[in-house]
């Protein structure tokens, strides 16, 4: 029997897988020492649960273990990396390069840095989601000490030329930084091969924790240094103080041997659920993908149903859990920024919904969530005189709306 | 946002779905919202020119569960009563009846507009002048 509601918001965050459940469990009871502690078996024991973390993790993005510098999630990742960078490496420059489509993490980060008198150049993007590479490179300066891009979006999937862009970066002298939130344990990543300086990332997307992630940080050729956000004990390098998160790390340690071990398969599995989901949806008329097709990550899509609004279609879709480009919790409604970016209007990027899948998504609940949309989407569409209008013929440019 | 049962009740089995023919002179139109904002609704009224009384109401809303909500109930409460009756409809007791929590008092507001948009449509057709509408609550 099919449990509802069906959770297919997985870019939000994922469930804990199982077996990452129990690699934690000895790290929440007996070895509950501080990995700092260097005096006694306590903190060894801690400390040896951290280190083989840090192997497991550096195994997945192909760096040295050294190079993990553990943070509380993504979002502070992105923040060391940009702001310590831009404090770091001040005498060299005060330019940034980033995209309008990155996560608020990152695009906050360098409204923060503008503040501070840095220089931020944030990139448009095509109807794809993606950067162009020409514009890129005409936005290189000799100020230009950090590029940061993420590597897939959140809301579309849309994965970024990485190395080229890595290459772009490089070749003017500056540190290529990614937010890999999205993508580490989804595809492959490989920070050496792919040219990356610096990446923040998090267990929660990835079958693992919430409350811990990482922030790659490059030790040779060249040899990167952040500036700490954090003051105290000199965690970390000295790059990020506060007691380690152990039970966190050591979750998190496994959800990357897995992802290492399982992720060609999942991905393998869960792109053709996608593409089903997405063939079956796209019968409706006038529904549209949001962001590449071509370039992008295996368990997402972003859809658009036009002339159905979209706090309606979600209240219509009330088995699913799932994600809409529309922010509807306060009266002035807000569409969302990563979609306008695309250059969709405001109507059809309210209307859309994200679909997300997981390691734990089977093939029973795709096909539930395929008559369950087209159900509220039809249903919704009966009822919407912009439908009836459009099914007439009418060109809604040309009416002139009461508006409020 | 949790909805209350009432919004649930006409969102999942909405009341007067459809189109009149607006082409009749009995039948009164009004159209409000715009879709860039998220909510357009439709509501059409069908008078009994001899006893000046609504027999017919129908609705098409393009909006959220509580925009549904606010304009099937304006039809049931519309057929029945005549358009003087009509045009006393408060938006606040559909936000009443309906339990809408403030940020979607607009919802109600819509419907208090479609309706009078409707009577005026409907008054302009037979030949009677546009009523001036109050628009305090803009």
């Amino acid at each position: 029997m099919l449990k509802l509601p069906i959770y297919l918001d997985n870019n939000a965050t994922t469930p804990l897988d199982p077996r990452v459940l129990e690699a934690m469990m000895p790290y929440l009871t007996d070895v509950f020492g501080n990995a700092a502690s260097r005096n006694h078996p306590f903190g060894w024991a801690a400390e040896e649960g951290v280190d083989y973390a840090r192997t497991q993790i550096s195994q997945l993005i192909n760096c040295d273990p050294k190079e993990i510098i553990f943070t509380s999630g993504a979002t502070e990742g992105d923040n060391l990396g940009i702001k310590g960078v831009f404090e770091m490496y001040s005498q060299r420059g005060n330019h940034i390069i980033t995209a309008t489509t990155e996560h608020k993490a990152v695009l906050d980060t360098c409204k923060h840095i503008e503040k501070l008198g840095g220089k931020v150049t944030y990139l448009p993007v095509n109807e794809q989601g993606l950067i162009s590479l020409d514009e890129l490179e005409a936005a290189m300066t000799p100020q230009t000490i950090l590029v940061t891009i993420m590597y897939g979006n959140n809301e579309t999937g849309t994965v970024q030329p990485i190395r080229e862009i890595a290459a772009i970066a490089h070749k003017h002298g500056a540190l290529f930084m990614t937010d890999g939130t999205q993508a580490v344990g989804k595809i492959p990543v490989d920070v050496l091969a792919d040219g990356i300086d610096l990446m923040a990332f998090t267990a929660h997307k990835m079958y693992g924790p919430k409350g811990v992630g990482a922030l790659y940080v490059r030790r040779k050729n060249p040899r990167v240094k952040v500036t700490a956000q954090m003051d105290g004990g000199g965690h970390e390098r000295g790059m990020r103080s506060g007691t380690l998160n152990v039970p966190g790390i050591v979750g998190f340690g496994k959800a990357c041997e897995l992802a290492r071990l399982e992720m060609a398969a999942d991905a393998e599995r869960l792109s053709k659920l996608r593409d089903q989901l997405e063939a079956e949806l796209l019968t409706l008329e006038e529904s549209y993908v949001n962001g590449s097709r071509e370039y992008r990550l295996p368990h997402v899509t972003n859809i658009s149903f036009k002339y159905v609004e979209g706090e309606g279609l979600m209240m219509g879709v009330k088995d699913l859990a799932v994600s809409s480009g529309s922010a509807c919790t306060s009266a002035s409604l807000e569409p969302s920024y990563v979609l306008k970016a695309l250059g969709l209007s405001d109507d059809l990027a309210h209307s859309s919904l994200r679909f997300g899948l997981s390691r734990f998504t089977t093939d029973e609940q795709i096909a539930y969530a395929i008559n369950h949309v087209k159900e509220a989407v039809t249903k919704l569409r009966e009822m919407s005189p912009l439908w009836e209008m459009h099914k007439e013929g009418v060109d809604l440019s040309t009416i002139e709306w009461a508006e409020h | 946002m949790a909805y209350s049962d009432k919004v649930i009740d006409h969102y999942s089995n909405p009341r007067n779905v459809g189109t009149l023919d607006k082409s009749k002179k009995t039948v009164g139109t009004g159209l409000v919202g715009a879709p860039e904002c998220g909510d357009v609704m439709r509501l059409q009224i069908e008078v009994d020119e001899t006893t000046n009384t609504i027999t017919d109401a129908k609705f098409k809303t393009f909006g959220c569960g509580s925009a549904i909500a606010s304009s099937s109930l304006a039809t049931e409460w519309l057929k029945g009563k005549t358009v003087d009756e009509a045009l006393a409809i408060d938006n606040m007791e559909i936000v009443e009846e309906l339990a809408l929590p403030p940020v979607k008092i607009h919802c109600s507001v819509l419907a208090e507009d479609a309706i009078k948009m409707a009577i005026n449509d409907y008054r302009v057709k037979n030949g009677l002048p546009a009523l001036e509408l109050e628009k305090s609550h803009h």
